[in-house]
């Protein structure tokens, strides 16, 4: 798994995805070859600013082994403003998360592989207005 | 093109058969289609196999090889070929099949689904599962098969209304059905307050939205129209077995309230049958989540989109309504024999047409079956006719 997780480390650390610039299709993850143009594929790396809405969003109370610590917690489907629908964690208290809201990109943790194993890392969510917070401070 | 019919079904029992092992369940599926349809075993001509994943549940590959051998039909050298869509496995298979009768390549051929899950913890079982969805964006996050479900519902909630309630009169439904199919892993009755009061899995989908992981197998026989008429009267011929794909992973669809796939299969299916929705008599579907069938309702053009909830509700899906869906009592009831489910599926659209379906019978002449590959990237579409 490890050279798995390693080749994408760019694209999950942050928001890099694609654009195809013969169409103006926008992806994440990135893409090479554009499904709308296929041969005629102009693919460009691009980066998205990491800001969104929560189109649609579950609380997973039943996890898989390395996420038990976590449990439960939310994943979400997030419309980005500058960009295509990405698949997410977000961290918030369940109980305020809601469809329509914003939220920002942060840089988290996901899991491990068992106690003194490999510690993956990738993109979160956290809601925009707990971001803008945390900046007055 | 050929007529394909149906001569021959079986299935084993589904559930959680501790007691068999993997080639016991296929051979007793195999042998009862064989009976069903009064052939030797000899007239086969070639073997197609629906299984999700032999290779991480039982540490075995080359499933079709390993069928072939334990039914006999290695003994005659014949091709055996296993095919994989996830949990539509089975539905491929079947299509493979047809399409290899269809073609006037094979005269008589046979078509298995088979799967063995309980051999692995509850904690393996979801991580195989959780391949059929994309595992590098979806998987990574935690985005299990139940959560990916979860998403789809919530949008519909948010958009059409549907509630909680609505998916739980599914599950009841479904329940209620499988009470009389003695194949099913299930067979006892739960009230909405049963469903609403079961344990979260993923918000908003509870444990009794959800249909379990189960053992089992199914065969099925098809035969080109001249032999059928030599080993039956009544032969179930397939109007058509259409499939289509969609985007794995569901943040690449446009819309998670539909599934795309279904809806192509369904259109082509419908165009070469020569029917439409309002022709089919009763329907076997994929409710591996409450929201699947929901949603399914609606991309099979039963009902205008986001008007699922309305055939629930209004008792019309029931088993005495006009449109029975999941006599057998679906994948929630019966059972999901993840790989067997297709294959299933047309084991009781072809007992029901037959008129031999015992205390779950339907009127029906006419009927059409779902098979659905993980989220909906793969859907089979199958409409059958009683000859």
């Amino acid at each position: 798994m490890i050279p798995r997780f390693w080749r994408k480390i760019k694209y999950r650390y942050d928001i890099v995805g694609s654009v195809c610039e013969n169409c103006g299709s926008k992806f994440y993850p990135p893409r090479n070859f554009c499904p709308i143009c296929r041969r005629r594929s102009k693919i460009k790396e691009q980066r998205f600013n990491g800001r969104g809405k929560v189109l649609s969003y579950t609380i997973v109370h039943d996890t898989p082994d390395e996420f038990k610590l976590n449990k439960p917690y939310i994943v979400a489907l997030i419309e980005l403003d500058d960009g295509p629908i990405i698949t997410s964690q977000v961290v918030c208290n369940p109980e305020e998360i809601e469809v329509g809201m914003r939220v920002v990109k942060t840089f988290r943790k996901y899991f491990e592989d068992g106690e003194d194993g490999v510690i993956y890392y990738g993109t979160k969510f956290v809601p925009e207005k707990i971001a803008t917070n945390a900046k007055n401070f | 093109m050929e007529r394909v019919a149906i001569i021959g079904v079986g299935q084993s029992k589904f559930g959680e058969l501790w007691d068999k092992g993997f080639r016991e369940i296929v051979l007793r599926a195999g042998i009862d289609a064989l009976e069903d349809a009064g052939l030797e075993g000899k007239e086969i001509e070639a073997m197609y196999v629906g299984n999700m994943s032999g290779g991480r549940y039982l540490a075995q590959e080359h499933i079709a090889a390993l069928i072939a051998d334990y039914s006999g039909l290695s003994e005659m050298g014949i091709p055996s070929t296993r095919v994989e869509g996830a949990d539509a496995s089975g539905g491929l298979a079947l299509r493979q099949a047809y399409l290899s009768v269809a073609s006037g390549l094979h005269d008589v051929v046979i078509a298995a689904g088979a799967e063995k899950v309980t051999d692995v913890g509850s904690e393996m079982t979801t991580d195989i599962m959780a391949s059929s969805a994309d595992r590098e964006w979806e998987g990574f996050v935690g985005a299990t098969i139940p959560a990916l479900y979860a998403l789809m519902a919530r949008m519909h909630f948010t958009r059409y209304g549907t509630t909680p309630e609505d998916l739980a009169l599914i599950s009841v439904k479904n329940h209620k059905n499988g009470v009389l199919n003695p194949k099913a892993q299930f067979r006892r009755e739960i009230s909405v307050d049963d469903v609403l009061n079961s344990p979260f899995v993923a918000e908003p989908l509870r444990l009794l939205d959800c249909a379990p992981l189960s053992d089992g197998a199914a065969a099925i026989i098809l035969a080109n129209e001249r032999v059928a008429k030599e080993y039956t009267d009544s032969p179930v011929y397939i109007k058509a077995c259409t499939q289509a794909s969609d985007y794995l992973a569901l943040q690449n669809r446009e819309d998670i309230t539909t599934m795309r796939a279904v809806r192509i299969a369904a259109v082509m299916a419908y165009g070469q049958a020569g029917l439409t929705p309002e022709d089919i008599d009763v329907v076997e579907l994929h409710d591996s989540f409450t929201i699947a069938e929901l949603i399914a309702y609606e991309d099979l053009g039963f009902v205008e989109k986001g008007r699922g909830a309305e055939l629930i509700r209004e008792g019309i899906t029931s088993l005495k309504g006009s449109l029975p869906t999941n006599p057998s009592g679906g994948l929630k009831a019966c059972g999901h024999a993840i790989g067997a489910t297709g294959i299933r599926q047309a084991v009781e659209i072809t007992y029901q047409l037959r008129g031999k379906a015992g205390k779950r019978q339907v009127e029906a002449e006419t009927g059409l079956s779902l098979n659905i590959g993980g989220t909906g990237a793969t859907a089979v579409v199958t409409i059958y006719e009683i000859g």
